[in-house]
């Protein structure tokens, strides 16, 4: 699907960037945002409602350290619960975020110029998320070091033949690379706001942050070799995330968990819930900032297009489960597919079934696709029914394994909502933040997709 | 005014083509130490004053090989010398597990090595640099675009590069003081 680099001129669909901009007016629009427009109540309201469910968390979260993991619903034979569920959930909305920034720059998809910036922010958000529910499911998570390789006086080092200690690796370079990726990106922005500003704090802040940014051809030459080289090493490093977590389970002997269809099956699955993600913040925010002349019908069409895509991929791996539950002749795996159908958790594995094959086949409609308010229902639907996917796979193959005297069940407490909720409202709470103090649209790649940037050799 | 050491001259443009075509000029025209701004990368505008290579992508090389050996020698070391453990009967040297591990060692460094050599390539972070002291400049990240003659080049004379830049259509010409 190679494209020509200025979108107008395709004839297919809506264009990108509504005509009629300049340089000047792109600039002035997005860099207005976080400048010039006075705070609305509504950010003021939003805010202070994910701010009060992430004290919710820090409450709940205090109350963890004081009592241990025994507060949540856990126990053998579900030691990972929500804290798992939780953490995959959140790891896979971040995917979407490198998908866009990266994969479909090096595919020289110009259309993800005015998403990309709050799709990575998204990404760091989630990836802080994600990032807190194994060290708060450790039970001493104030040792949460000895994950890492360090001398020390036990004389003691991790195992580098277990998946878990992978994840630690594949992790935490995926949080630095996903900053590292944004704040080049920001770099000439930042410039952009210390040039505009006329707030002698916002000058200094900015400007410091922009590090003397001028806008060089040299500079600009090898900024462009380095952004190029960073989407070709978050390229692999997105897959080889999802991929690790998945390993996580495939690795083990656990039926339901131990199958070679993971890995690609979750990081369709990443994809599919993060670009649910970017719809859900990006309809509201082209809605209330009045962006709809660049985050057009166009960007919605495409996204709905890759959830289509994605989910259908997921739904193929949910069909090669169950045709491997009665393939394979295992009598365990056999029994998980009979578990997931007639068991306790029956209805939770239907509803999987509705939220992420049946629902989101809606998007065949062109109606629909266009359509925001279908869009953002169908997203959340889709959301949804993501978290009810790791749940099937952590709760439901755990519950009933090998033996029948090693059967359990698994109910949340209250602890585990209020951790869960409450970080929905610190990713809420970050991003309102974002959106007031940084452009949430890249201005300078934006800039590049006016015809008037284009130069004849 | 009091008189300032001058860093150099600069025009100002009001498109992206203009200022191809005027830094190619320059360029042919002998001029060696210039530089040219813009708000956003211009196709061929580097190349135009004669800068094609950059050395980034072998910061970037160096920086993956360099975390990938680590990654591999500090499981290989941990792992077969310091602290064996025997797992299941798997060998202490067992490769095809720390591939992961080194796989993610070489991308954490390359990228750090990417954003962190074209900075210092940029000679970033700079707090101060003589081109701000054009009020003008700070539209240099909005709309405009702006070519500088550096007054250390050898062809560089007040009156003769201000001739020059005048012939290349500019918008506005200023003298930078250092």
């Amino acid at each position: 699907m190679a494209e020509s680099k200025h979108p107008a001129a395709v004839g297919e669909g809506a264009p990108v960037i509504e005509p009629g901009y300049t340089f000047g007016t792109v600039t002035d629009k997005i860099s207005s945002i976080v400048l010039t427009r006075p705070t609305s109540n509504g950010w003021f309201f939003g805010f202070g409602v994910a701010f009060l469910l992430t004290m919710m968390m820090l409450f709940a979260i205090a109350y963890l350290f004081a009592r241990g993991v025994g507060i949540w619903g856990i126990n053998i034979p579900i030691g990972w619960g929500f804290a798992i569920v939780n953490f995959v959930w959140w790891i896979g909305i971040g995917h979407a975020g490198t998908l866009i920034s990266a994969i479909l720059l090096l595919l020289r998809q110009s259309w993800r110029n005015s998403i990309n910036r709050f799709a990575e922010a998204m990404t760091l958000f989630a990836v802080a998320c994600a990032g807190m529910f194994p060290l708060l499911h450790m039970g001493r998570p104030w040792l949460a070091y000895w994950l890492f390789p360090y001398p020390n006086t036990m004389n003691y080092w991790p195992q580098f033949r277990s998946p878990l200690v992978w994840d630690v690796f594949a992790v935490s370079t995926y949080a630095t690379i996903s900053f590292l990726f944004w704040f080049v990106g920001l770099i000439p922005d930042l410039a952009t706001l210390r040039d505009r500003s006329t707030n002698r704090v916002a000058q200094i802040i900015y400007g410091m942050l922009a590090l003397g940014w001028r806008g060089s051809a040299r500079h600009w030459h090898r900024y462009e070799t380095a952004y190029l080289l960073l989407a070709g090493l978050a390229t692999p490093l997105v897959l080889s995330v999802h991929t690790v977590v998945s390993f996580d389970f495939a690795v083990a002997i656990v039926p339901g968990w131990h199958t070679t269809i993971f890995p690609p099956y979750f990081v369709a699955g990443a994809i599919y819930s993060g670009f649910a993600m970017v719809l859900m913040l990006a309809i509201p925010i082209r809605k209330v900032y009045g962006l709809e002349d660049f985050i057009t019908e166009r960007h919605l069409q495409n996204s709905a297009k890759v959830m289509l895509a994605t989910g259908l991929i997921v739904a193929y791996g949910y069909a090669i489960e169950a045709f491997m539950g009665w393939y394979s002749g295992n009598r365990y795996d056999a029994f998980t597919l009979w578990n997931r159908l007639h068991g306790p958790y029956a209805p939770c594995y239907f509803a999987l079934l509705a939220c992420n094959i049946f629902v989101p086949q809606l998007l065949w409609i062109r109606k629909l696709r266009t359509s925001p308010v279908a869009l953002f229902l169908i997203s959340g639907v889709i959301l949804v029914g993501m978290w009810l996917e790791r749940f099937i796979i952590v709760v439901v193959s755990l519950h009933r394994d090998f033996l029948t005297s090693s059967w359990g069940m698994y109910y949340p407490t209250r602890w585990d909502w209020m951790t869960y909720i409450g970080t929905i409202g610190m990713f809420l709470a970050a991003m309102f933040l974002f959106v007031r103090i940084l452009p949430m649209i890249s201005i300078f790649e934006m800039r590049t997709l006016l015809p008037e940037a284009e130069v004849k050799e | 005014m009091k008189r300032t050491p001058v860093y150099g001259m600069m025009a100002e443009f009001d498109s992206a083509q203009l200022l191809v075509d005027a830094a190619q000029r320059a360029h042919e025209a002998g001029y060696l130490k210039i530089d040219a701004y813009s708000p956003f990368p211009v196709e061929g505008l580097a190349e135009a004053m004669g800068f094609h290579k950059n050395r980034v992508p072998l910061v970037v090389l160096i920086g993956g090989l360099l975390g990938g050996l680590s990654g591999y020698a500090l499981q290989y070391w941990i792992s077969a010398v310091s602290y064996p453990i025997n797992v299941g009967g798997k060998p202490y040297h067992s490769w095809p597990a720390f591939i992961v591990v080194t796989f993610e060692m070489t991308i954490l460094f390359g990228g750090i090595s990417a954003v962190f050599g074209m900075l210092a390539l940029n000679g970033l972070p700079m707090p101060y640099h003589p081109v701000f002291n054009v009020p003008r400049f700070a539209f240099a990240t909005r709309d405009r675009f702006f070519l500088i003659v550096f007054s250390s080049d050898p062809k560089y004379n007040p009156v003769e590069t201000r001739r020059f830049l005048e012939s290349l259509a500019p918008r506005s010409i200023a003298e930078v003081p250092s």
